[in-house]
């Protein structure tokens, strides 16, 4: 084992800090270290989405992260998105309602893609939606319902200008 | 159809809301970390033995605990195919024992020969690179027909000529000299019927779920717990108990929530292993779970096949005979054996069995030192449907007829019956597949598009396509078919379903429930299903497999409802004996025969629990054995645009239009439907596992080299059905998991027919064979 590292910084709206291996990936320290079981290891190489969360607002693969370069950043998984009475955000109630969810292993990466998206607060034509999303993989839906839940998500949020309440939030 | 309650409800799955939340937890997500880690080393030759290893210097790696080698397991074989494990009345159906924990004798690259523990995967991989073996290397044979031939060293022992299983099942010789041929070739060669045949080939495709295989396993009160990612915990229970030759009440297995399975988890892999390590170590918690990379060859992937196929046909389009003769690749170790070529040739047969007089079906499976194989999505089924279709297409191309009308002509109508089949229980009770392919016309334009693109020229080119397809309803009557539900009634008056049936993203927790509460009289949300198995306390069953659950156990769900409801309406009877006439349960009511309300359901409830003279916690618990099955049937149409030059197909549109019975829930199975359309877009055009025949390794093991379909490679999906009312189902459903995935792949060959007019017979059609294709035509 090595000596052991401190790493401080914000985690789904807290402060942390928790001790890491140097050579960690964010990955693991999210999953093994702070029990956000949420961020699922698929293929450890950056092929497959399914460990994908915000960085500082920005949708990034934990598996080829290292734990190290998160001091100080901000970092969002899907257990920081619904309210606090348990209120799904609407990117997760859209996944829901529009049957995107099947096995659920690839949902919580998808999720934080489409977070990084509404963000924006601007529009999509499906076929951007598509190329946004190519990163993930998931072998259940065919991205049928999926790429449905998505738009309708980023459409709400528009309408709903819920990037800049996301924004506050943050 | 009459109408019910709960049955027919697209209702919100029941897993839906945990799954979004990242509350749902899957196996490694339960893992108390840190635990022990485990890591295979797999050998670096394709066939032969191991002389010796040398673990010393690994056993020196700081964090390393323990290194086992093939020289330190118990030498017992096992069976891992997810199948029941028949009593000695019926022995000779059990699977056949070929896998040891660690092998020294090494059938196929890759293979299991040591196993490095240590406290974390970095020291488990340091500990790996340090392990030094000597081979004995033997000559790889990776083509079936060759190895047929024989080998020096056979693959299993037990079986010297390296067969696994021949079959035949052809028209009788008594019915052959009726027509007045001698032989079933003689009926092929007839001079009066024009005879085509060909050859066919399907490649190896990867199940590539998400979620890796991964288990932890640990000592509890001198017994092993094994929380595993898998479709089968009953059966993995048995297994481990097997393979470590210890009493299988001595294994508890756990199964969570699970990212994908499609048939990899239906084999039973390295949970055996694990569970050994966890014992040679006093019960510590130990954590193996296989790399992305291992996963394409040290699990089991679709059996790769070719086809050699001949049929005859007259000029009203009937078909008059056709013969399949198949050779499928099981690699090194049987798995699932000769069962998934059974149901390619099988299905081959029913498809358009319907005007033919001979049919010959022959199939041979065979040990290569190829990746050992097994179970996946459909089955064996996608294989035979991609050689029926070849052969459909080929011939109304060639004699200038239409596609639909020449496969409507011969395909599986109502009442047919399998005459090769034990009783006949293989047999199309409800057949919607005319209306299936109206609709699928319609949506796709045929008519139209085969007007418009008939006459196009230059490099790219649009066309559209059809193919059919049939599949069975879970194995009876070839295996047993059995399950267990188990109900009772809570305090508030909902329901506590248990199933040993696994829910593996398929959605059956949420038709279970609709079911549930369709018997018992309740909603919906009143059923609390428990999703995660556990083989101390949840019923048996024989897990996801086969499209069984939804017919098998759903009809388990249903007779536990009805006696559950039966115990709450004789307990209303007790509580209120002068209520008039017969009782029944309804809007969270008892409610007399006149249909005045007798009681709330809640204040029965409580009277169950808490009654000072007669208490009984209401619970019903049924096994039921189907001996039927049921046909699905179904069609896919899509419209490609081809361009040549580049051997690149872009499917624009592509529509399933299925018979799966009635739908319990017509949103999850539209779910189904396009996952399964896009695993067979990706199998017709380009899932390949590519091994190296020398070797026998193989070549694209990882996700950029391997690939599946993204958002970017595909269509809408459009997912359409035709509702019949299956008469031996629990409420008029047949199989929908699987079906999906048989008939994409062929329609986008029929496609790519008409566009171009160049016949492709080897799946995947990649962009290589694509352009070999065009160029041998002159078109490129």
């Amino acid at each position: 084992m090595m000596d052991m590292r401190i790493l401080t910084c914000t985690v789904n709206g807290k402060k942390v800090q928790v001790g890491y291996d140097p050579r960690e990936s964010l990955l693991d320290t999210l999953r093994n270290r702070l029990h956000l079981t949420s961020v699922k290891r698929g293929c450890e190489v950056g092929e497959c989405g399914a460990c994908t969360v915000l960085v500082d607002g920005v949708a990034t693969d934990t598996c080829l992260y290292l734990t190290q370069w998160a001091q100080g950043k901000d970092i969002l998984t899907v257990e920081g998105l619904a309210a606090p009475d348990g209120t799904l955000d609407p990117v997760q109630q859209a996944f829901v309602d529009e049957f995107a969810v099947q096995c659920g292993f690839c949902i919580p990466g998808l999720i934080m893609s489409t977070e990084e998206i509404v963000r924006t607060g601007r529009t999509y034509s499906r076929d951007e939606l598509r190329k946004l999303l190519s990163g993930h993989l998931c072998r259940c839906t065919g991205y049928q319902d999926v790429m449905n839940a998505v738009e309708k998500a980023v459409n709400w949020c528009v309408e709903h200008g819920y990037s800049d309440q996301a924004g506050a939030r943050a | 159809m009459k109408k019910l309650r709960e049955v027919g409800r697209s209702v919100v799955r029941v897993d839906a809301r945990d799954k979004v939340t990242g509350r749902a937890m899957y196996a490694d997500d339960l893992c108390p970390k840190p635990c022990l880690e485990a890591r295979i080393l797999h050998a670096t030759i394709g066939n032969g033995l191991v002389k010796s290893i040398d673990v010393s210097k690994a056993r020196e790696v700081p964090g390393v605990v323990a290194v086992y080698t093939c020289f330190d397991v118990p030498d017992i074989t096992y069976p891992v195919a997810g199948h029941p494990w028949y009593a000695a009345s019926k022995a000779e159906k059990r699977d056949v024992a070929d896998r040891k924990l660690l092998d020294a004798r090494v059938r196929l690259y890759g293979d299991n020969i040591a196993v490095v523990v240590a406290e974390d995967t970095v020291a488990c991989d340091r500990g790996l690179a340090k392990i030094e073996v000597e081979y004995e290397e033997w000559p790889v044979v990776y083509d079936p027909k060759e190895s047929l031939k024989g080998t020096e060293h056979p693959v299993q022992d037990r079986r010297p000529d390296n067969l696994v299983a021949h079959t035949l099942a052809e028209t009788s010789k008594e019915k052959l000299a009726e027509l007045g041929y001698a032989s079933v070739d003689e009926a092929l060669a007839d001079p009066c019927h024009h005879h085509v045949s060909i050859h066919v080939e399907s490649a190896e495709q990867s199940q590539v779920h998400i979620e890796t295989c991964v288990s932890f396993c640990y000592g509890e009160s001198g017994r092993i717990v094994c929380v595993s990612s898998t479709q089968i915990p009953h059966i993995c229970r048995r297994v481990i108990g097997q393979a470590l030759g210890i009493p299988w009440g001595d294994v508890r297995v756990i199964k969570p929530y699970i990212g994908g399975g499609f048939g990899t988890k239906q084999d039973i892999h390295y949970e055996p292993l694990n569970a050994w390590i966890c014992q040679q170590l006093g019960g510590a918690c130990v954590r193996l779970e296989l790399s992305r990379e291992e996963l394409f060859f040290a699990t089991s992937g679709r059996q790769p096949k070719t086809f050699e196929v001949e049929a005859t046909v007259d000029d009203d389009m009937n078909l008059r005979a056709r013969s399949i003769l198949a050779y499928s690749n099981t690699g090194g170790y049987i798995h699932h054996g000769h069962a998934l070529v059974l149901n390619s040739v099988n299905s081959f047969r029913w498809l358009y069995h319907t005007q033919e007089d001979v049919i010959r079906c022959e199939a041979y499976t065979v040990y290569t030192n190829g990746p050992h194989t097994g179970a996946m999505r459909a089955y064996g089924v996608p294989e035979g449907n991609w050689a029926a279709e070849c052969l459909m297409g080929d011939i109304a191309y060639d004699r200038g007829w239409d596609g639909v009308e020449f496969r409507m002509k011969n395909a599986i109508r109502q009442g047919f019956v399998d005459e090769f089949s034990p009783g006949n229980y293989i047999s199309s009770r409800s057949n919607g597949l005319a209306e299936c392919v109206e609709k699928g016309k319609r949506y796709i334009g045929w008519d139209e598009h085969k007007a418009t693109y008939a006459n196009e020229t230059g490099p790219i080119r649009h066309g559209v396509g059809v193919s059919l397809f049939v599949y069975k309803t879970a194995v009876a009557p070839f295996a047993l078919e059995t399950a267990t539900a188990s109900m009772t009634l809570n305090q508030d008056g909902s329901i506590q379903l248990q199933m040993g049936a696994t829910e593996i993203g398929q959605g059956a927790d949420t038709v279970f429930s609709q079911m549930a509460a369709e018997a018992v009289g309740v909603d919906t949300e009143d059923v609390h299903i428990v999703s995660q198995q556990d083989t101390d306390v949840t019923p048996y069953d024989s897990g996801a497999y086969a499209s069984r659950q939804t017919y098998v156990s759903g009809t388990a769900v249903k007779q536990t409802g009805q006696v559950l409801r039966q115990k709450i309406l004789d307990f209303a009877r007790f509580l209120h004996p002068d209520a008039q006439g017969e009782l029944d349960l309804r809007d969270h009511m008892i409610v007399d025969v006149v249909g005045n309300k007798v009681c709330d359901l809640c204040e029965l409830a409580l009277e169950a629990y808490y009654n000072m003279d007669h208490n009984d916690q209401l619970h019903a618990h049924e096994t039921v054995n189907v001996h039927t099955n049921a046909l699905a049937v179904g069609c896919t149409f899509a419209e490609v645009t081809v361009d040549m030059p580049l051997g690149q197909v872009t499917v624009d549109r592509i529509i399933n239009v299925q018979d799966n019975g009635r739908l319990i829930n017509p949103k999850t199975v539209e779910q189904q439907v396009h996952g399964g359309m896009s695993q067979s877009i990706g199998y017709g055009l380009y899932e390949e596992l590519l091994v190296d025949e020398r070797t026998g390794r193989c070549r694209n093991n990882n996700l950029l080299d391997y690939k599946i379909p993204t958002t970017m490679d595909l269509p809408d999906l459009e997912a359409q059905f035709v509702e019949t009312d299956e008469p031996t189902a629990p409420y008029g459903n047949k199989a929908v998991g699987e079906t999906p995935t048989i008939s994409p792949a062929a329609a986008i060959r029929d496609a790519i027919l008409d566009a171009t007019g160049v016949k492709f017979y080897h799946e995947p059609m990649t962009p290589q064979r694509l352009f070999e294709g065009f160029r041998k035509e002159g078109l490129v």
